[in-house]
């Protein structure tokens, strides 16, 4: 009896997650389905699981389209990403190891500094930062959109923390060799740190691949727009194209799926890293 | 003498600046220079520029703090508050558990949740703006409705009942849900096997009594996290409300979180930076406010003492 109530709680369990999993998938189900269609399959009164015959020229129809400046997004977008990703590893990498090997009188107060930063929200910081790109100039330029987002104090907290934890004997040895901090840092120190890099890489990158709020706000030229700001600019206009718009949608989530999928588990590492419970 | 001084044993006070330097000048020229600016423009009538000249005193915190506008706002986010922050710890936390115990297809199940992390506000917000929740009869929720009987339902557009409040929960929900869930599922694997041994040779029933006396409240320092990083992730909410809400006539009156009130605001039509700024710096102070009640409520940094 009671083994039977196991069992059959079990395959409950089972089943409520299948059904969950059907309904998270149901999203990119419906990206597919209308990115695909003409656009008289998805408006019709009847539901249709797939359109019958898939409309894959939709994709070469969206980037002949010279009204919507698609092909100008993805590569305004795929600069701002790997320049804020690249950028981003580097200053917060030097800082964090920094903050947590070299000793300093003020290092604490300097560490303190920089993690105060965390509490304090784009809702305060977005008006007067506006104000100071505006001032220099930067208004739809890649500068602009690139320079404010480099300083990451999530980046530089997950990398101290790391370096902390990292086994002081390998620089030792360095040192003994030596190696200065800044060749220790480059030839024993980040060579052996390659996980934590690529954690901290691919989460930093997703971040910019999808930002909105800065790219919207600095971004207000046609040809400054990102991905996400064209599609925004297209989902909220009076009239809307709903195949084109649903297959710009797939194009713009592609590169990500592919990142998502090859490089999981560094992306996982990174969100655990990020619950700051240590 | 002096610059020995400086420089440190073995130069170590010039290297530290070397690494750190770089960051720390970036980071206080973008987000502490422009918070005292903003500290200074609040105190002016500063309408489209930068450099005002006709100071104003605390005029602008008396208009904000009187603005009904700006007190909406600040409702909305108590609301949104109020129903996401719970939705996301119990679903998150439910998946973990699920996922935690399955013994096949782990990997797959815990991908499918976590996939919808790689989707941006933008284009999840266009999936339920123009699909599930399009207000018309090919909207997917409006043909399920079809199928029993029901009437169509404007979802975005009918603020009696206030429908929109389930598509904007909804899509965030759908979003983060699985992000949460991966801190779930690391704080689970944290926890001693031992424990539930001794907790089974206690006689402790699977399911519910070791939830309860074992599972939770080992988890108490990922609960917390999460339960603070949601909190600071609604105060941010802004996409997903612009990119639902705003149609080509513009931004409707209600569902207007802070970001979206400030948005509108400073750098709408009227460009009213004084304002803006005003509006910036009161947040700021409620934030402050709000992060130390928080760390305080849960006991953090008590470990420093």
């Amino acid at each position: 009896m009671h083994d039977a109530l196991v069992r059959a709680g079990r395959a409950l369990r089972v089943a409520l997650l299948i059904a969950l999993a059907a309904l998270f998938l149901i999203p990119f189900y419906l990206l597919l389905r209308n990115g695909l269609a003409r656009e008289e399959d998805i408006t019709a009164p009847d539901w249709t699981l797939f359109p019958t015959d898939l409309q894959w020229g939709n994709v070469s129809e969206l980037f002949a389209d010279t009204s919507v400046p698609m092909a100008r997004a993805l590569l305004n977008s795929s600069l701002i990403a790997v320049a804020t990703t690249l950028g981003t590893l580097l200053l917060a990498s030097l800082a964090g190891y920094g903050l947590a090997r070299i000793p300093y009188r003020y290092a604490n107060a300097v560490f303190y500094a920089i993690l105060g930063t965390m509490m304090v929200p784009a809702a305060v910081t977005f008006v007067p930062t506006f104000v100071l790109v505006s001032t220099l100039g930067w208004i739809s330029t890649l500068r602009g959109l690139i320079i404010p987002t480099l300083f990451s104090a999530f980046a530089c907290f997950i990398f101290r923390q790391y370096f902390l934890g990292f086994p002081k004997e390998l620089e030792d040895a360095a040192r003994v060799d030596g190696l200065g901090y800044w060749r220790t840092y480059w030839r024993i120190v980040v060579p052996n740190s390659r996980p934590v890099f690529a954690a901290v890489g691919t989460i930093i990158f997703i971040g910019a691949w999808n930002a909105f709020l800065w790219p919207l706000v600095i971004g207000q030229d046609r040809d400054a727009w990102t991905v996400q700001v064209a599609l925004s600019t297209f989902t909220t206009a009076q009239t809307i194209n709903l195949h084109q718009l649903f297959i710009a949608a797939v194009v713009s989530i592609l590169p990500l799926l592919v990142v998502f999928l090859l490089l999981q588990r560094y992306i996982v590492a990174g969100v655990e890293r990020s619950g700051i419970d240590e | 003498m002096l610059l020995r001084k400086l420089l440190g044993p073995q130069n170590r006070n010039l290297w530290f600046w070397v690494f750190v330097g770089p960051f720390a000048i970036g980071l206080a020229l973008f987000t502490y220079v422009p918070l005292a600016w903003s500290l200074y423009l609040s105190f002016f009538d500063a309408h489209n520029t930068v450099t005002p000249e006709d100071f104003v005193g605390l005029a602008n915190y008396r208009t904000m703090l009187t603005d009904s506008a700006f007190q909406d706002s600040l409702l909305t986010f108590v609301v949104f508050t109020a129903v996401i922050v719970p939705a996301t710890f119990a679903l998150s936390l439910a998946l973990a558990l699920m996922v935690n115990r399955l013994r096949w297809m782990q990997a797959f199940f815990r991908s499918v949740f976590f996939l919808p992390v790689a989707c941006s506000y933008v284009v999840a917000a266009l999936v339920w703006k123009l699909s599930i929740f399009n207000g018309v009869r090919f909207g997917l929720a409006n043909t399920v409705l079809g199928w029993f009987g029901s009437d169509q339902i404007a979802w975005l557009s009918t603020t009696d009942p206030p429908w929109y409040w389930l598509v904007i929960v909804t899509v965030r929900l759908w979003l983060q849900a699985g992000f949460y869930m991966i801190l779930f599922l690391a704080g689970l694997q944290r926890i001693p096997k031992t424990l539930y041994e001794a907790a089974a040779v206690d006689g402790a029933r699977e399911g519910w009594q070791v939830f309860r006396h074992i599972t939770f409240p080992q988890l108490r320092a990922t609960s917390v996290a999460v339960v603070l990083l949601l909190v600071i992730n609604s105060f941010q909410a802004f996409d997903e409300f612009y990119n639902l809400l705003s149609s080509a006539k513009g931004y409707p009156p209600y569902a207007r979180p802070p970001l979206v009130h400030l948005y509108i605001l400073a750098l709408g039509k009227e460009q009213n930076l004084g304002l803006g700024s005003a509006g910036a710096v009161i947040l700021a102070l409620i934030i402050g406010v709000a992060t130390v009640a928080q760390a305080r409520f849960f006991g953090l940094g008590r470990r420093e003492d």
